[in-house]
């Protein structure tokens, strides 16, 4: 293989590890958020996410002979993700993490993980009552197909790109559209809103905010609201992405998204989404890394295939983590003795 | 809070239990002893014996017979009392039920397994505070040790290394030999150096460190290539008689692998370190799977032998098992043998210096460093005494199973192991162990043996309990931690921490009788870590 080929391949190796990336980031939104307000690891966030893919299958299933608009039923499926996420992840705060406010914190930690395996089970069994495990999804007609196709006349990025030899598929380019809507929306929620400056306060201090007016158990119950809506956002992303979901397919996702949310600073918003682009992209370069080396001609590179695209996540987590022990745009805050 | 010293409480009138105690374990073990015996469960009328040999009953007297040593070890009895139930359950009736069904045997191993493990976690995430997630990477490092070389596996690797390790073995070993001997020289000398080090010191010392594990890879590698011309000697392995050597070596191996990860990352804290001992424990479980010359890759490595002890064997041949009852039967009395060890280390090392340090660290780490500990070496030493625990472990779980692979080695089996230790309460010894015991009957007993004795009622597959493993485990972790978030048996300390708004007569109700066992008359005491602070130095520990 030589440049001329290369380069492209490279190009659309990212790409496509920046779309990957773009739902880790949303996966790792909903940790940073409740990691923000709680210093909790949320373990249980990883099939609050899959209960928004297993929603969005639903949906798409139940619309598929439908004539509707495919973007249409998009929309219907992310908003039946959000609410049953967000509901979910609220109804867990109440029953789990609230009564444990002031436990030592490796608690609520063991609850987490707890109801992380309660909520595998509920699925699979609801799931199974149906006869379903592998939920495969639907996709409305168009959404496969590649971006601009090779026939079509329009000039356009996606034909530029196709012209390069970089493939794109339009459901590519909805999710990574979803992806920076959804970033656009919490980050004007945050920053931009007085329940943000709310939330951010509770976050910093919950006593304090509570003396100021704020009721802060409110806040932490809109927090994981928040939370666990981007869950659904990133679970309907995540069966485009990949077609298929089960009760177990959680867990992968969730510690990869988790591990982003630490390489960018937990609890920083801008951070869990650096981190996510950049572990989507590690990924994706670590899957093809026998490829390179072909084409270098490093023979030993053969040996790294895809299966090490885990570890490369967490050993440049390591690296970063040594030289930045905050993450990437984490703060660090000032110890007090 | 109120400040309550130990012996400050006033003692608790419990009862003395030493009838009950023997009434149950007799009771208990010749349950025991008939649900597993064929010919005594032939004998009885059909109604018994349909009753005695569902499994749910079967398991269920398993619980409460192994329950007895719980009551051996919490009940006030004469001592004499706890010591013939808690040894004859343990040396005679427990090996004797094994004898006629292993899985009870196979059970009790696995539970010490276990408790090797908690107490080992517990000394890492109870006492010196540093969230591990990644702990199974250790146990790995010890089954693969043994693994390797209590299998054909060390043929296969060494016939590889004949075919393609060229023949400059001499070369190799001696180069890095040489090399060892110059870092690790070179690295004594920079230790040496006084004062505040210069930058160029530290990247010295960086270089050294590098050069020490390229000079003992070099070393190693020039060995086995070597050791390769006898590749066809070694075709089942190595002989089972250094067992006890891997034993020892497994230990060293884990502890070693438990700095090596430690070193980076100990300057982090809290979920960062959670993060990334998870991360690497996941990467030393994807090494075992991709590493197949050495490991074998995810088909795992098999048969795994274990070591004989002649006269051992014999005695079991005398007791009347059966040939392939012998390596279970020897490996329950080693891990009986490892298991005392451990916990003994472990109360020594909860009152020692050390054991006070990981507590200050685990307090408040800033004030620790300011009062001289060193943060970096005692993080260290817990990370390699907790690691070390999980090595021994990891050769006898390779040479029980016989057989090894990647999956063994998940994260789910960390996350279960620090469940033990936060389910029995975290930083006390009996409570690990009691963590590690229920979990591993729930999982590999009750849960199994519920799913058979429902298989005839016809429920749903989804909704067999056997499948309902997680669902259980799970709910029983929530309302625990809601209920009970101390633990089963709380360390004093913790239970101290978790209690620091009640009321203080709450102390003296009767089903707080650990509270009991603060007073040394009440035979069964629960070594805390703090305890002896306090007595130590009233002024300064009296209160939180």
């Amino acid at each position: 293989m030589d440049f001329a080929t290369l380069a492209p391949f490279l190009v659309g190796v990212i790409i496509s590890g920046l779309v990957l990336g773009f739902v880790y980031a949303i996966i790792a939104l909903g940790y940073t958020m409740v990691y923000g307000v709680l210093q909790l690891i949320n373990f249980a966030h990883s099939e609050v996410f899959v209960t928004g893919a297993v929603v969005g299958f639903e949906i798409f299933r139940v619309l598929a002979d439908n004539p509707m608009n495919g973007y249409l039923k998009l929309l219907i499926a992310l908003i039946a993700a959000m609410a049953a996420s967000g509901g979910l992840n609220v109804l867990i705060e109440r029953l789990a993490y609230r009564p444990l406010r002031n436990a030592p914190r490796l608690v609520p930690l063991i609850t987490a993980i707890g109801v992380s395996l309660i909520l595998q089970d509920l699925i699979r069994i609801i799931e199974g009552f149906q006869g379903r495990f592998d939920l495969t999804y639907q996709l409305p007609q168009g959404f496969s197909t590649p971006f601009c196709g090779p026939e079509s006349s329009c000039v356009s990025v996606g034909n530029f790109l196709s012209k390069i030899g970089i493939s794109l598929q339009i459901k590519e380019v909805v999710m990574v559209l979803v992806a920076l809507l959804s970033l656009a929306a919490l980050n004007y929620l945050v920053n931009f809103t007085k329940l943000g400056r709310a939330i951010r306060a509770v976050a910093q201090d919950r006593v304090t905010a509570g003396l100021m007016g704020i009721d802060a158990n409110g806040i932490i119950s809109l927090t994981f609201l928040i939370g666990g809506a981007l869950g659904g956002v990133s679970g309907v992303l995540f069966g485009l992405k990949f077609g298929t979901v089960n009760a177990y397919s959680g867990f992968d996702p969730g510690i990869i998204a988790f591990t982003a949310a630490v390489l960018g600073g937990i609890g920083s918003i801008p951070g869990a989404v650096l981190g996510g682009l950049v572990l989507g992209v590690i990924q994706n370069l670590i899957g093809v890394t026998n490829i390179l080396g072909d084409a270098l001609g490093i023979a030993n590179l053969g040996v790294i295939d895809s299966s090490y695209q885990r570890i490369g996540g967490f050993l440049v987590l390591v690296l970063i983590l040594i030289f930045k022990p905050t993450g990437l745009l984490g703060r660090s805050n000032v110890e007090k003795v | 809070m109120t400040a309550i010293r130990p012996g400050s409480q006033p003692p608790i009138s419990a009862p003395d239990r030493s009838i009950w105690l023997i009434v149950i374990a007799v009771i208990s073990s010749a349950l025991l002893l008939v649900s597993q015996e064929q010919n005594w469960l032939a004998a009885l009328p059909s109604a018994v014996r349909n009753f005695l040999k569902n499994p749910l009953v079967a398991s269920l007297v398993l619980t409460l017979f192994l329950a007895n040593l719980l009551f051996a070890y919490r009940w006030k009895a004469h001592l004499w009392a706890k010591l013939l139930v808690g040894g004859l359950s343990l040396f005679l009736i427990l090996p004797w039920a094994g004898r006629d069904n292993t899985s009870v045997l196979d059970l009790a191993i696995q539970i010490g397994i276990f408790a090797a493990l908690s107490l080992g976690l517990n000394i890492v995430v109870g006492l010196a505070g540093l969230l591990d997630l990644g702990y199974i990477a250790f146990f790995a490092v010890g089954a693969y040790t043994w693994g390797i070389f209590g299998s054909g596996q060390i043929g296969k690797v060494l016939t590889y290394f004949k075919d393609n390790g060229g023949n400059n073995g001499p070369v190799v070993a001696l180069g890095g030999l040489v090399l060892v001997i110059i870092t690790a020289l070179s690295l004594r000398a920079i230790n040496r150096v006084k004062g505040k080090r210069p930058p160029l010191t530290s990247a010295a010392f960086l270089l050294a460190a590098f050069g020490l594990l390229a000079g003992v890879t070099l070393l190693v590698r020039g060995i086995v290539v070597l050791a390769s011309a006898n590749a066809a000697g070694f075709a089942s392995g190595v002989n089972p008689n250094f067992f006890w050597l891997f034993l020892i070596l497994a230990v060293a191996a884990a502890a070693s692998v438990g700095v090596l990860i430690g070193l980076p990352v100990l300057k982090l804290k809290g979920d960062y370190l959670a993060i990334i001992t998870l991360g690497l424990g996941e990467v030393i479980r994807v090494l075992a799977n991709n590493l197949s010359t050495y490991s074998n890759g995810s088909q795992g490595i098999t048969p795994i032998g274990s070591a004989s002890v002649p006269w051992f064997d014999s005695l079991a041949a005398a007791l009347g098992f059966s040939p392939a009852q012998y390596n279970l039967f020897f490996l329950y009395f080693v891990v009986l043998a490892i298991i005392a060890i451990i916990i003994l280390a472990n109360m020594r090392l909860d009152r020692s210096k050390i054991g006070r340090a990981w507590i200050a660290i685990r307090e408040d780490e800033v004030a620790a460093q300011a009062m001289g500990i060193p943060l970096v070496k005692t993080k260290l030493i817990a990370f390699a005494t907790g690691a070390s625990f999980a090595g021994v472990m990891g050769v006898i779980f390779a040479a029980k199973q016989g057989f090894i692979s990647p999956e063994s080695f998940i994260l789910n089996q960390s996350i279960s192991v620090l469940s033990m230790v936060v389910l029995g309460g975290l930083g006390s010894i009996p409570g690990v162990i009691l963590g590690a015991a229920v979990v591993t009957i729930l999982n590999i007993s009750l849960l199994p043996s519920l799913g058979e004795a429902t298989a005839s009622l016809n429920l749903p597959p989804q909704v067999n309990p056997a499948q309902l493993q997680r669902l259980v485990f799970g709910s029983i972790l929530v309302a625990m931690m809601l209920f009970r978030p101390e633990g089963l048996l709380p360390s004093v300390r913790q239970r101290r921490m978790m209690h620091e708004d009640d009321d203080p007569t709450d102390n003296q109700t009767p089903q707080d009788s650990i509270a009991g066992e603060l007073n040394p008359e009440n035979a069964a005491e629960v070594y805390s870590p703090g305890v002896a602070t306090r007595a130590d130095d009233e002024r300064g520990g009296g209160t939180q």
